[in-house]
This record gives structure tokens, sequence and C-alpha cells, in this order.
């Protein structure tokens, strides 16, 4: 159909890989500039993740952790964006988001304690330059614009980055912060992990845009779309979306096509919404496979590599879920003192309530 | 009859007036397919088609404000808002759009809206899952505020707002969804709006209570029976319009009274009652009138919700209190 030249035109976007399902490098231009140490830590990262989160959902049907957002399947774009960035970058993850900011730096044992309702969860420890889990889809986005626009104005040469999924790009708070990240300029990377669902909603119902990436065309700034199974497309995408930002070229909006393996949370069943057909489809494109397939033919991994981070991942796990465990127990006195800079005399007087 | 949990009960309100009126249709995150993360409304878009029942776009502003929308174009809208902590999304068009449009249109438009949400604590949710944020509502001009606290009031007043012209904040204790079942009529019937309940007569102190309080107010009034305290507890059923003068009537009759919310102290529900309490009813008074509620703090991560949450104990001491005053 052809446009009249008054109509805004789009062209569809293809997604970046750099590697093929297979582990075949079918697009060398844009292979990240990654040492064989880098590489794989990157692959230690993923194994590692994925070990934690089938851990976690055990100790969420044991009752040792509480509200868990499982992430297999997103690896590559939660290790691989967060691998991009520089230390002092700053994080504002959405709810699914943890690993980001435990690679980021939050201890593990605060990931899990603020799993099971602990405020101390949430300390999170000077040097750590992260947010923890927004629950408010979409109120981080904002919160990441505004860090943004406070390394600007301070002229420092870090970027904010923040993570929603396909649901939450149609909050209006998402629209708000491309928007301005793009009339001021702002070093800031949107991620939109795309995984087909917000819940049990699917993509084709979340929006008619050609793609979320698009979206960015409105707000003036630049968008791009990944192939977020493939751990170097996303380095290499982020990487160059910190870039800009720290060369004040302004904001991306990056869209991670990507795919939920578990259910939404501890309480969904995908078998109501999405077909195993489907799922199977998703599962040979997982990206843990794919960057192992990439670095056994460059020789540097192999299947007891991935056993021994596995063995390694499940003790550290259960080395931080005891210490959670241990942790003392919250006080609703702590609570009412933790209000407020100095806890005003109405609220000390409530404490008698709960001696 | 057929027995029914509240959560049954709530959805067979939509059912029947699905069924009456082609006018009221059903709308939010996750309601249409697999009927919302509490199945509330599951097999509602089977049985009435996608066209009544369907699926929105992640974003509560546009939820509520499309509902203003509807309205104007003479839809009924059962509008859900997922969990209640989401409200904040969607003020603006809850609080100001819908229900300032009979007054900004001096009564030319309205705004026939049902807004459902799950609210309440005890279930160790995530953040903002389990606030009860009833006193925002009912300190806003022009809408109405109704919290059943079981199967057959949830249905009955759940046809009432659905038919109401007005809009409605319609407040759905999580804790109660399945707690227990009732007989419930399978046709159409209503609650009337604005009136309460008296659940347990007694005339020695009023507890004055709604949602799932009003359950934890009949344990302790079985608990201050023990002792010989006859304990009247009224379930409110509706916040605003709020009933008084059963409230009133109670207190001639007991001449003490405690209110129980699960919410933060300061300016809520409670608040209200009494001052109204203040207003109607202080020369039968013998005591002041106290406050059973959460403290003001955040609703707590889940770890403390259970002691952070009024229980029994504390209503009971608050009862011997206002007698022993
Ligand atoms: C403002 C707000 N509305 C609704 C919810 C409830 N909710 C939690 S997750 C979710 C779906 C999110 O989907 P998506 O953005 O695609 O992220 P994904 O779960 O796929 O990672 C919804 C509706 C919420 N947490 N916050
Ligand atoms: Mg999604």
């Amino acid at each position: 159909m052809s446009k009249l030249p008054y109509e805004v035109h789009s062209e569809p976007v293809t997604p970046l890989s750099v590697l093929s399902p297979e582990g075949e490098v079918v697009n060398e231009a844009y292979m990240p500039n990654l040492t064989d140490d880098q590489l794989k830590e990157i692959m230690y990262r993923m194994v590692f993740t994925r070990t934690w989160d089938e851990r976690a959902v055990n100790l969420g049907r044991q009752g040792r952790l509480g509200f868990y957002a499982p992430v297999s399947g997103q690896e590559a774009s939660m290790v691989g964006s967060e691998y991009a960035l520089n230390k002092d970058d700053f994080v504002c993850p959405g709810y699914r988001d943890m690993p980001q900011i435990v690679w980021h730096g939050l201890p593990l044992y605060q990931a899990f304690l603020y799993s099971r309702g602990h405020q101390h969860g949430g300390q999170i420890p000077e040097g750590v330059h992260v947010l923890m889990p927004q629950i408010i889809i979409g109120a981080q986005i904002l919160h990441a614009t505004g860090v943004a626009m406070a390394f600007k104005k301070k002229g420092e040469k870090r970027v904010a980055i923040t993570y929603t999924g396909d649901g939450g790009s149609s909050e209006g708070d998402f629209y708000e912060g491309l928007n301005f990240a793009g009339a001021f300029k702002l070093p800031v990377i949107y991620v939109v992990q795309n995984n087909g669902y917000a819940i049990t909603t699917p993509f084709a119902k979340q929006t008619a845009a050609q793609s979320i990436a698009h979206k960015a065309l409105a707000a003036g700034v630049r968008g791009v779309q990944v192939d977020g199974m493939d751990v170097l497309a996303v380095i290499k995408a982020v990487s160059e979306a910190a870039e800009r930002g720290r060369n004040g070229e302004g904001a991306t909006l990056i869209e991670m096509i990507t795919y939920r393996f578990r259910p939404h949370s501890m309480a969904d069943d995908t078998s109501k919404y999405r077909t195993k057909d489907e799922e199977g489809e998703w599962s040979v494109k997982d990206p843990i496979t794919r960057f192992a397939k990439f670095l056994e033919k460059k020789g540097l991994w192999t299947d007891e590599d991935t056993a021994r981070v596995k063995e390694e991942a499940k003790a550290t796990v259960n080395e931080h879920i005891k210490k959670a465990e241990a942790t003392d127990k919250m006080t609703v006195s702590g609570l009412i003192d933790s209000m407020f800079e100095t806890t005003p005399a109405y609220l000390e007087a409530q404490k008698a309530d709960f001696q | 009859m057929a027995q029914m949990n509240m959560k049954e009960a709530i959805r067979d309100a939509m059912r029947v007036e699905l069924k009456n009126d082609p006018n009221v249709i059903v709308f939010g995150e996750d309601v249409g397919k697999v009927g919302g993360v509490f199945r509330a409304t599951e097999g509602l878009q089977g049985e009435f088609g996608e066209e009544r029942v369907f699926d929105t776009p992640l974003a509560e502003s546009a939820i509520a404000g499309m509902a203003v929308g509807m309205g104007l174009q003479g839809f009924r809208p059962v509008a859900e808002i997922q969990f209640v902590g989401f409200i904040y999304e969607a003020l603006d068009q809850m609080f100001v759009q819908a229900a300032r449009m009979r007054y900004r249109s001096g009564g030319r438009y309205n705004s026939p809206i049902v807004f459902r949400t799950p609210f309440g604590g005890g279930v160790k949710a995530a953040e903002l899952h389990t606030d009860s944020l009833e006193g925002l509502a009912i300190q806003t001009p022009g809408i109405k505020v109704i919290v059943p606290s079981n199967p057959y009031d949830a249905k009955g007043l759940l046809v009432s707002a659905i038919r109401d012209n007005d809009p409605v904040f319609f407040m759905e204790h999580l804790n109660l969804y399945h707690a227990f079942r009732q007989d419930v009529p399978e046709e159409a019937y209503t609650v009337e709006i604005g009136k309460a309940n008296i659940v347990r007569e007694g005339a020695d102190v009023t507890i004055i209570a709604y949602g799932l309080m009003v359950h934890t107010a009949m344990k302790a009034a079985e608990e201050l029976e023990k002792n010989g305290v006859k304990a009247e507890v009224i379930d409110l059923r509706t916040l605003l319009p709020l009933d008084i003068e059963t409230i009133v009537a109670s207190i001639q009759k007991t001449n003490r009274a405690i209110v129980v919310q699960e919410a933060q102290k300061t300016s809520g529900a409670a608040a209200e009652i009494i001052a109204q309490i203040n207003e109607y009813a202080i020369l039968h008074l013998e005591a002041p009138v106290l406050r059973v509620t959460g403290p003001d703090t955040v609703y707590p991560y889940a770890q403390i919700e259970d002691s952070w949450l009024p229980n029994v104990d504390r209503i009971v001491k608050a009862a011997n209190q206002v007698i022993n005053f």
C-alpha cells in the first residue's frame, strides 16, 4: 500500500542477532569486543542465574521465599544488559529484574530478604547504584529519567538504565518518560523485555504498534530491536546505547524479543493462555544453549563447566538463603521508626499498641 | 439458592447484570480469557463474548478514563483495577473525572461506573497489593464506596452498584474471596447502598467494622461474651454514604463504641465515623469512641503484616477500655 506524502511512515524493523540458534556467528560486524575471559564470565552469570531461578521457585514452594517473579528464558537480556554497563551506572528495575541488580552489586541474601518481606532487603549498600524492583509498573521509568537528568546536570559520564515489559510499555509513565528523555536529550536507556505476555494478555492485544521499538519514533529518541535470546546482540545494543548516552547523544529505547519459560509468578498457570507448541518453539531458542554452543566451538566451555557452575550457584544460593533466614525479624516499632528521619510524637505513641 | 464464596457471588452479580442489561460491559487487565488474576470474571467472556468482556492493555488511567468516556455514551462499565495499589495510577480518572462528571455538566452527564478492586491484607502479597485505600475514596466528593463482608451482600451490593447512576468504588477484601460459602440466590437481587447491617446484637458496646474486620470483630465479640460483655457488631457494608442512623441507634442503646479498620489510623473511615458520632450522638456516650487500626506506617512487607493488622486481642482490649472508662 503506498503512503501519501503527508502520512508518517514507519519501516518494519529486524531484530539484531549476532549468533544463530546453533551458535554460529551470523553478524560478525556487530560482534561486541570481548575477551575470552569476559565471554566465560557472561556464561557463568547466565548459568548461575538460571540455577538461582530454579532454586528460588523451589524455595518459594517450600515457603522459604515469598513473592518471586521467575526469570528463566530472559537471562541473555537481563545478564547481558547489566554486563554492558559501568558499575557507577544506575539501574531502575521492574519487578522481574532482580538479576540485573544483584549482578550490579546487591548482595544475594538481600534479594532473598526482599522476597521474604523483610525491610532490610531494600537497604541497598553504599556504592551499589540500583533501586529495588518496582512493583508499580512503569514508575521506575520516570525515576531513571530523573537520574539521567541529574547525571547530565552534574556533567557526569554515567547513564541510567530502566527495565519494563511489553505490558509496561502501555503505561502512561512509559510514554512520558520517553518523551522527557527526548526533549531533554538524556543519557538513559529504556529496555523493554518483550516476552510476549503481560501475565495472561498476549502482545497482540497490548498494542497495534509495529513494534515496541517503534514507540521511540514518537518521542524523538533512538529505538532499536534486539534478539533478546542472543546475549552478544544484547551486549552490543546496550554498549552502543550507553556510549551514545555518555557522549551526549541522548536516550535509546531497546526492545528485546524474549520469552519467559516459567509462569508469570508462583500463582500462574501458563496453560490457560499459551500453548505447549509455542513454549516448545521458544525453548529451542534458549539463550544459554545458544551461547554455550558458540563458546564450545571456540573451545571456551564444556558441559563440565556448566555442571560446575550449577553446583557453585546452588551452594551460593544455600548460603545466602540461610543468611536471610537468620536475619533478625522485623518489628512494628522498627517499622514505625523507619517512616521519618525522626519519629514524630504521635507516631511514637502508636508503638504502645504493638509491645 | 446456590452455595457461593464471595468471589463467585461477585462473578454472579456481573453475570446477572450482563444478562439483564446490554449496556453493562466488563473490562480490565487479564479479565477476559482467563477471568482475572483471582478468576473473579472467569467464564464471563465465554458466556457474553469478547465485545462485552475484554482484556485491556496494561494502563490503569486508560481503563478508568475509557470507562468515563463509555459512560457518557450510555454504557455501564464495570472496570477492574487488578490490585488496590494500582488505583494510584488511575486516581485522576476515578476521583476527579468520573466523580465530578455530574457536577461539571450540571447533571447533563454522569458516570454510571463501578470500579472494582481487590484490597486488604493478610495474604503475604507483594507491596501495594494489600493496602486499604477507602479513606482516600471517602474523602472524594462524588463517588460511593462499598466494602462487602460476605457473599450474599457482595452480590446484592454489586448489582446495586452496577445499576447506580453514579460512580462506585467497590472494594473486595481478597482474604474474603474464598473464606466461606453462603446461600446466594441465583437470580438478580439488590442490597441497598448506604444501609448498614447489625450482625450481632448486644447492649454493652457497639463495634463498628467493615470488610474482613467484621469477622475479626465477631470473634472479639465472642471473647467479650465469655466475660459477660454483650457487644453489638455493625457491618457498615457501605462507607459512603454512611448509615449514621444505624450507628446512632446502636449507641443510644450501648452508650459505648469502638471502630475497627485495617487501614492506618489517621484520617480514615474510622475518623469520619467518630466525627459523625460526635455530631449526632455525643450526649449518649459514656466514654470516648476508640479506634482499632493499623499504625500510621506504610502497609508493611509480608513478614510482619500479621502483627500489624488489627486482631481480636486489640479489639477486646479497646472494648474493655471503653467499658471500664
Ligand atoms: C501499575 C500496575 N498495574 C498492574 C500491575 C499488576 N501486574 C503485575 S505484572 C503485570 C504484567 C506485566 O507484564 P509485562 O510488562 O509484559 O512484564 P512481564 O511480567 O512479562 O515481565 C501486571 C498487570 C502492577 N504491578 N502495576
Ligand atoms: Mg511481558
